[in-house]
């Protein structure tokens, strides 16, 4: 499965960035603060639009829809700053994401049965993901890290197929990190992860493929070992070491 | 002009802080009435205008720093109800104090005259506003521009908390901010009060144009204040002339174009 | 349960009022209903949804207009009647929606005010046609078209009293229905809804276009309980007094905006009658409910329930 390749030129942010991830894989997208990391899962979600270039998703041209379709299309996003639903409960917050995937969102009436079975799929997934003792709980009670956890599973709740998780770690205790980069590794095999990280043990642990980015550009691109020992990456993370 | 006075300083609040003040309207008037109370007391025009200014801008800042301090942040309702409930109450003590009948400030005797330029004949006082507001508005786009304070002021708006760990004191300049667009509403008042007079219900009348230059002009921008303040100015006064009924529809084309177009305005920040 | 009860309590006490009220408080008692229905369509958009409207009295007046002026022209036919007026109103917020929703936020606020405002200006001006600031005085109830007649005050309080149960009913409907938590979702996150895969905007103009409507039906009982209309249904005064009955009340509560608009309605009624400064009254109320009372009664009520053993 052939995702995607892109070219953007003139965003500042984004410069003239041509990238192809398979399908599956999972590919670590580093690079230091400002390097257009965000910016990129911004135009892939299409939160933003680019001034030039497209983006394919499994061979279809996706560079116009709007956010919502490409996540119909099976895009899942978590953010670098928790984007949850505040005041809602850990249970009605899966329940959404789990509703957005389905097909009859924009229903008034539904019968019961249809409304059961999803309500049970978000049950599973709180369980499968040990955070059923929390599901009660408004969101904006939890403590940061379960706060990430719950972004992790609205992403994952909707099914995708492809998982842009942006900085999953950050601001997260050692063992907390362990937690997420464990959740991460049991992800289902089929599903393609594409993860922005600015941990190097994190990412040299989950990635298959990395890619580096730096003030836009794509730096390098090739598996763990190659890029290890790339110099050039060595110099901007040593010559310009910013970890949080 | 006058539009563009309250515009700027409804953009400018707006700009800053994120907070929709919908007693703008009610700095306006009452600015108005205060002079002419000080004016029917003093018999001096200078001294009432600037007393009007003075009130409203202590008016304006006791707001922001004993109620609007209170409220969530970037929450626009519960603002937007504050802020109203002050219009209602200053309406409606003004009404109390002052009356219903419409009033005016009397005019400058020296601009009382009309004045020939070229082949035009122009009231005085018309152009000293415009003069004036001219003024107001180079002085604004120099200080944003150009000085340390627009400096400060525009690192505020970006992100409050970085420029507050940088030793800009944020606090005092929301305040200060807050002050000057208030000043601005009142000036607009006070200089309006000899040419269009005070009446209740100027308050809501005002408020609402003051949000069509800015829907159309863009929040958050002055140069968006001047342009929509002029366009609007323009487009207002010919519609009184020739549908005197539907006046309101004038206003209501360039803002609903503005909206399928360009729903940030002219020169919208955000 | 202690809720159950209670609603069961104000239920009976609704329909058994006109037995013990004088003629006028069933009259109040009519217009809390007939306001409450506004304050609950405003509440569907603004409580649920998150989006601030400040000219929502524009589908009422709209409406009330729309009957307003077809029954001092002599079509007394109640479904004639009352259907255009909703008509009206929903083409309304739907053409004002589509405008309107473009933005967020700030912008929204203005930009609903200005719309309204528009409208008032056009009521006010108009005179040859709305009778500007005189209004329209002697509206007829509808004569044909139900099998009673609503002259009576009475039975034109029973007929609210349906309308407002069923006004009920439908909102508790959609906000358990998928697409009413969808909305509450689009309150908390826009961002989040978008990337799970709703379309919010769709979300956002089809809960504006049916609140518009409810409005639309508030402001048909409104004129006729009232037989007048005038552009003070269409004024920013108005709005935001809706505005301030669902703050008040509670917003996001099924039955806060009910609370709101029996509490100003009382308080109205009771001020007016010792002074004319209802208005200051009303602003004071503002202030207050902003800093003090942020979840309205209903959320006060709610404290209190939660310390009680």
């Amino acid at each position: 499965m052939d995702r995607l390749t892109y070219d953007f030129g003139g965003l500042r942010a984004v410069d003239d960035v041509t990238l192809a991830v398979g399908g599956g894989e999972r590919r670590v997208i580093l690079g230091p603060n400002g390097a257009g990391k965000t910016t990129l899962f911004n135009l892939v979600t299409g939160l933003l639009s680019p001034v030039a270039g497209t983006i394919q998703l499994f061979g279809d041209d996706v560079t116009t829809l709007s956010p919502y379709r490409r996540a119909r299309l099976g895009l899942g996003r978590t953010f670098q700053i928790n984007t949850l639903f505040p005041r809602l409960t850990v249970l009605e917050s899966v329940l959404l994401a789990v509703q957005g995937a389905d097909a009859a969102r924009f229903s008034l009436w539904r019968p019961r049965s249809v409304y059961r079975h999803l309500e049970q799929r978000a049950q599973d997934l709180l369980a499968e993901w040990n955070l059923a003792d929390r599901r009660d709980v408004p969101t904006r009670e939890l403590s940061y890290g379960e706060q990430r956890q719950v972004e992790l599973l609205l992403a994952l709740a909707g099914r995708p197929r492809v998982l842009l998780l942006d900085e999953p770690t950050a601001g997260l205790s050692t063992v907390e990190t362990a937690a997420v980069v464990g959740m991460i590794q049991r992800f289902p095999r089929d599903v393609t992860v594409l993860l922005i990280e600015h941990d190097m043990d994190v990412a040299l642990t989950l990635a298959e493929r990395v890619t580096v980015m730096h003030q836009g550009r794509v730096l390098a691109d090739g598996t763990r070992d190659e890029v290890r020992a790339d110099a050039r990456v060595t110099e901007i993370y040593l010559g310009s070491d910013d970890q949080p | 002009m006058l539009l563009f006075l309250l515009a700027a300083g409804l953009s400018l609040i707006f700009g800053l802080m994120r907070i929709l003040n919908l007693a703008h309207g009610s700095y306006y008037l009452l600015g108005a009435y205060i002079a002419l109370s000080v004016v029917e007391a003093t018999g001096n025009l200078a001294v009432g205008m600037l007393a009007g200014v003075a009130a409203v801008v202590g008016l304006g800042v006791t707001m922001e720093r004993v109620f609007l301090r209170r409220l969530p942040r970037h929450e626009e309702l519960p603002q937007a109800l504050l802020t109203f409930g002050f219009l209602l109450i200053v309406g409606d003590v003004s009404l109390w104090i002052w009356g219903g009948a419409p009033q005016s400030l009397p005019k400058p005797d020296m601009l009382a005259a009309s004045v020939r330029l070229g082949p035009l004949v122009f009231p005085s006082y018309r152009l000293f506003l415009i003069v004036v507001g001219a003024l107001v508005g180079a002085a604004l786009w120099f200080l944003q521009e150009r000085t340390k304070l627009g400096a400060m002021v525009r690192a505020a708006i970006d992100d409050a908390e970085i420029a507050q760990a940088c030793g800009i004191n944020v606090s005092l300049l929301s305040t200060s901010v807050f002050g000057v667009g208030a000043a601005l509403a009142a000036l607009g008042g006070v200089m309006a009060g000899p040419v269009l007079g005070m009446y209740p219900g100027a308050d809501f009348e005002v408020l609402l144009l003051a949000f069509v230059v800015v829907i159309v002009g863009g929040l958050g921008s002055l140069k968006g204040a001047f342009v929509g303040g002029v366009l609007v100015g323009c487009l207002d006064n010919f519609g009184k002339a020739l549908f005197p009924e539907l006046a309101y529809f004038t206003i209501f084309a360039p803002m609903a174009v503005i909206l399928a177009v360009r729903p940030a305005g002219l020169f919208g920040v955000r | 349960m202690k809720s159950a009860v209670a609603l069961v309590v104000v239920a009976l006490a609704l329909t058994l009022a006109p037995l013990g009220l004088t003629s006028y408080q069933l009259g109040l008692l009519t217009k809390m209903l007939i306001l409450a229905v506004f304050a609950m369509s405003l509440n569907l958009i603004l409580g649920y949804g998150g989006l601030p409207s400040l000219g929502h009295a524009a589908y009422f007046g709209v409406a009330a207009y729309t009957v307003g002026l077809l029954a001092r022209r002599g079509f007394d036919n109640f479904w004639l009647d009352f259907g255009a007026g909703l008509i009206v109103a929903t083409a309304t917020a739907a053409l004002f929606g589509s405008l309107a929703l473009r933005t967020r936020g700030a912008y929204l606020l203005m930009i609903t005010l200005a719309l309204a405002q528009v409208l008032w200006g056009i009521a006010f001006g108009w005179r040859s046609f709305t009778g500007g600031d005189d209004g329209l005085p002697g509206v007829p109830r509808p004569a044909a078209g139900l099998p009673w007649s609503l002259a009576d005050g009475v039975r034109f309080h029973y007929f609210v009293l349906v309308v407002f149960a069923l006004t009920i009913a439908f909102l508790w409907l959609v906000i358990r229905s998928p697409f009413g938590r969808a909305l509450i979702g689009i309150r908390e996150s826009e961002r989040r809804m978008e990337v799970l895969g709703y379309n919010t905007w769709a979300h956002k103009y089809a809960a504006f276009v049916v609140a518009g409507a409810l409005a639309g039906v508030s402001g048909n009982l409104y004129v006729y309980y009232n037989g007048f209309v005038s552009p003070a249904y269409l004024s920013v005064v108005f709005s935001a007094t809706c505005l301030i009955m669902v703050s008040l009340g509670g917003a996001g509560t099924l039955l806060g905006p009910a609370l709101g608009s029996a509490a100003i309605v009382f308080l109205e009624n009771v001020i007016s009658a010792y002074t004319q400064r209802w208005l200051l009254v009303l602003g004071v109320i503002y202030v207050g409910v902003t800093l003090f009372a942020p979840a309205g009664l209903m959320g006060l009520m709610r404290r209190r329930a939660r310390r009680a053993p």
